[in-house]
């Protein structure tokens, strides 16, 4: 099977070039990782992150032939050759098919990623109906692989002043909660000109993500938060 | 050139699910903690842990902690040391609950309480009948619990070291841990980390099989780093091989699947669990049907044209429980079986996937080791183990499914606990020994300067492939013999591996390189405890000594990297409380 690969390394290299590769690939190859691991045998400066290999972690996010996902549950049959593979685009990148996530892990902690209730806690479990319990799904599931916030164009225009759509995703599960007593304070922490309001839904996020979440409809979700408080 | 130094009060190496819990206790109180990841934490394997967390609850029917404890003492095999096991147990509701207040999205009852499943080995009133004892977060318990405590890590500001791989502990001459050194991956930079305690909490080394649940991450980096420091590693025989990994992916599908009322069936479609377990049935412990599995594939009844596998079927639960429940295992099950659970049953084999042995430790999680001609154990001061890479032992020779996450909940914080109060009774830092970098930068100059030799790729094959052959669900005394002369060869070749790529910035190669040594290390561990252990005691099946042998095998084994040597500590059968529960015959 024929790759084209983005290399960059950083001692070495003045700028980034696409390199060929030809792999045989074995019968239990399926996903997209087995296959690069092959190449990886052959040559060992090719850069990487992996570990899971079940699409759980987030480690191995990349462009595959100009999509954004998981090489560990992308099956090599769906593939045109030669697959182009290049690092999540937006980000820096630190050599070859590694980015620099700082700015993208900068957004996550912005929102304050974590539950908010100042009550003390009852001696045995906080009590949440199933139904309540259900407003998460869809949200918690996230496995920052970052592939939807660097395939949306206003996150590369403004990484910094954009929280993107991970981190949003991510603000509205803790919105959602009914545990969490904060959500006027997240909505004030969101209420800006880029924080929030740079979604223009061009829905490249949902379209990415590997895990089938709809940060498009979450970040719609606390728009409508918004608009509610104001009358 | 010297290296560039940094000070703490503790560091910790990991940043799972117990090393997580540790810092997160430390941060809390104030005290001054880093944590090392070779991965952002989130992606630390406890993310993979699908089906829940143990404790007595009793949110579904009535459940007791002495019931918890006694099923993972018999499930143990009862080579798990009491004290430890009903500390755990004792503590699983508090911690639980305490996760829960930080945010763990738990699937609910109809009551609003935490929804519990079955789960195998786990019962009512000792040994009757199946209980709901598996706190579940729809079948991704792991993935919501590991996210659950980075984030209020956030919330108390604790300092990470995100892609840095610790390389060596560094104990001083009386043998204090006195902190470790790391290598920075992005800049390849080696630091040196000084810490008055240091806590080892890597994990487990399930890559050293060729058929692993395991993240490519499971290196037992803390194994190797405590080996070389001399420190013995405890119980490595044991190996607990999961029922239910996806055949030819390795990738896990949980017991939950079982505990929601899936059935295991041979290629005549009968359900074979029952004649090896009349009354637990499908959830009897995991060696248990590992071993009935294994043992349909030996006589003819695997499925497929290979008859290397069984079928895990669970269509009989219908769409809307497997949606709702496990929804994560119906995503698996179609991208790397390529089947449709709701319709079609699940090609499963035997899957290495936990290390029920590791570094000895307390169950406050300070590494003790025998010490002297006396061989009592004693406590090796500023070093701690908790989580996969520790062997408390709670597990004993065989784990029982959702005591891997409380094990992480209940010894990161009890850890996290005593450190705070030991920090305080020694506030200062020792010197540092003036060799304290000279082991780890022998190993990566070793590295740079080599021009030629073995590559890490085949030595890594060749370490998985003997493993996997020779100390795999059935063991015999000539296999593994065999295994261990072979496994020392790997050894050798893997002291003389070579890389290419000598690049400095995200040389994921010499990371690969600094792996292998752990992994070798923990494979020779393996082949000759298991060699040595002429018995059957939970997932250490001898084919050759079929039976459990307490008059001589009731005792921890203990391995030296130096010399490859074996010692033995006795099993501790005292609980803290309790009665305690004397071996006998288990069935399920």
């Amino acid at each position: 099977m024929k790759f084209s690969i983005y290399r960059y390394n950083p001692e070495k290299d003045d700028k980034p070039y696409m390199q060929d590769y030809e792999v045989e690939l074995q019968h239990s190859d399926r996903m997209l990782l087995d296959a690069i691991l092959r190449i990886k045998a052959m040559d060992d400066s090719l850069g990487l992150r992996k570990s899971c290999r079940e699409g759980v972690c987030g480690s191995d996010g990349m462009n595959i032939n100009g999509k954004n996902g998981l090489a560990c549950i992308t099956p090599l049959k769906d593939l045109k050759e030669p697959v182009i593979l290049r690092p999540l685009p937006g980000l820096p990148v630190i050599r070859d098919l590694i980015v620099d996530m700082s700015q993208f892990f900068k957004q996550y902690h912005s929102i304050k990623p974590y539950l908010v209730n100042d009550n003390p806690p009852p001696q045995k479990e906080r009590l949440q109906s199933p139904e309540d319990r259900e407003e998460l799904n869809g949200l918690y599931e996230c496995v920052l692989c970052a592939c939807c916030s660097t395939s949306c164009p206003s996150f590369w225009w403004n990484p910094d002043k954009f929280v993107g759509p991970a981190a949003l995703l991510q603000a509205y599960r803790f919105i959602a909660d009914t545990r969490d007593d904060a959500t006027s304070e997240r909505l004030d922490n969101l209420e800006d000109p880029y924080r929030l309001f740079r979604c223009h839904t061009i829905m490249n996020c949902a379209d990415v993500c590997p895990k089938g979440l709809n940060p498009t409809e979450a970040i719609g979700k606390i728009k409508e938060q918004m608009v509610k408080r104001m009358v | 050139m010297a290296l560039s130094r940094q000070i703490f009060d503790t560091v910790i190496v990991g940043g799972g699910g117990s090393g997580l819990r540790a810092a997160l206790q430390l941060a809390e109180a104030g005290h001054h903690v880093a944590v090392f990841s070779k991965v952002f934490p989130t992606r630390s394997h406890t993310v993979a842990a699908q089906g829940g967390i143990g404790a007595s609850l009793g949110n579904m029917q009535e459940d007791h902690w002495l019931w918890h404890m006694y099923d993972t003492i018999k499930g143990s095999d009862y080579l798990g040391d009491q004290d430890a096991i009903e500390f755990m147990c004792r503590k699983a509701a508090e911690v639980v609950y305490e996760l829960e207040h930080f945010g763990m999205p738990f699937d609910r009852n109809p009551d609003g309480t935490i929804y519990q499943r079955p789960f195998g080995g786990h019962s009512q009133n000792f040994g009757e009948r199946p209980v709901q004892r598996a706190c579940a977060a729809a079948d991704r318990t792991g993935h919501a619990m590991l996210h659950t405590l980075y984030q209020r890590n956030v919330r108390a500001h604790c300092q990470f070291f995100v892609e840095w791989m610790a390389l060596d502990l560094i104990r001083d001459y009386e043998g204090v841990v006195v902190g470790i050194v790391a290598l920075e991956m992005e800049t390849g930079e080696v630091v040196i980390f000084q810490a008055k305690s240091t806590i080892l909490a890597t994990g487990g080394a399930g890559r050293i099989y060729h058929s692993s649940t395991n993240a490519f991450i499971n290196t037992g980096d803390g194994l190797g780093m405590a080996a070389r420091a001399g420190v013995p590693l405890e119980d490595m025989e044991f190996w607990q091989f999961h029922p239910t990994g996806v055949a030819g992916a390795g990738v896990l599908i949980t017991e939950g699947v079982r505990g929601e009322g899936g059935i295991l069936l041979n290629s005549e479609g009968e359900r074979f669990m029952e004649r090896y377990a009349p009354t637990m049935k499908d959830l009897a412990s995991r060696d248990v049907v590992s071993r009935g599995i294994d043992q349909e594939i030996k006589e003819g009844r695997g499925v497929g044209p290979e008859k290397d596998h069984v079928l895990l079927k669970l269509d009989h639960l219908g769409a809307e429980v497997i949606n709702k429940r496990l929804p994560g295992i119906r995503e698996i099950a179609l991208k790397f079986a390529n089947v449709d659970p709701i319709r079609e049953p699940i090609p499963v084999v035997p899957t290495c996937h936990y290390q029920m042995g590791g570094i000895p430790t307390n169950y406050y999680g300070q590494v003790v080791a025998p010490r002297g001609a006396l061989g009592s154990s004693e406590v090796i001061p500023g070093l701690y183990a908790i989580g996969e890479c520790a062997c408390v032992s709670v597990h004993g020779a065989n784990r029982l499914g959702t005591n891997s996450l409380l094990d992480l909940l209940v010894f990161g914080k009890s850890a996290g606990d005593h450190l705070c109060q030991w920090l305080k009774s020694n506030p200062q830092h020792r010197d540092l020994p003036h060799d304290a970098a000279d082991r780890s930068m022998e190993r990566l100059s070793r590295l740079d300067s080599a021009q030629s030799g073995e590559n890490i790729t085949e030595v890594a094959q060749a370490m998985r492939r003997t493993v996997q052959h020779h100390a795999g669900v059935f063991r015999t005394g000539p296999l593994l013999r065999e295994g261990v002369e072979k496994i020392r060869e790997v050894a050798q070749r893997a002291r003389n591996t070579a890389i290419k790529d000598k690049s400095r910035v995200f040389n994921t190669a010499r990371i690969e390189a600094l792996e292998l040594e752990n992994l070798v290390i923990v494979a020779e561990a393996t082949l000759v405890a298991a060699e040595a252990r002429t018995e059957s005691r939970g997932a250490q099946a001898r084919e050759d000594f079929k039976d459990r042998d307490d008059k001589n095998w009731l005792k921890h084994s203990l391995w030296y990297l130096e010399g490859s040597r074996l010692d033995y500590k006795p099993v501790n059968l005292q609980p803290l409380t309790v009665e305690s529960f004397e071996p006998k015959v288990r069935v399920y």
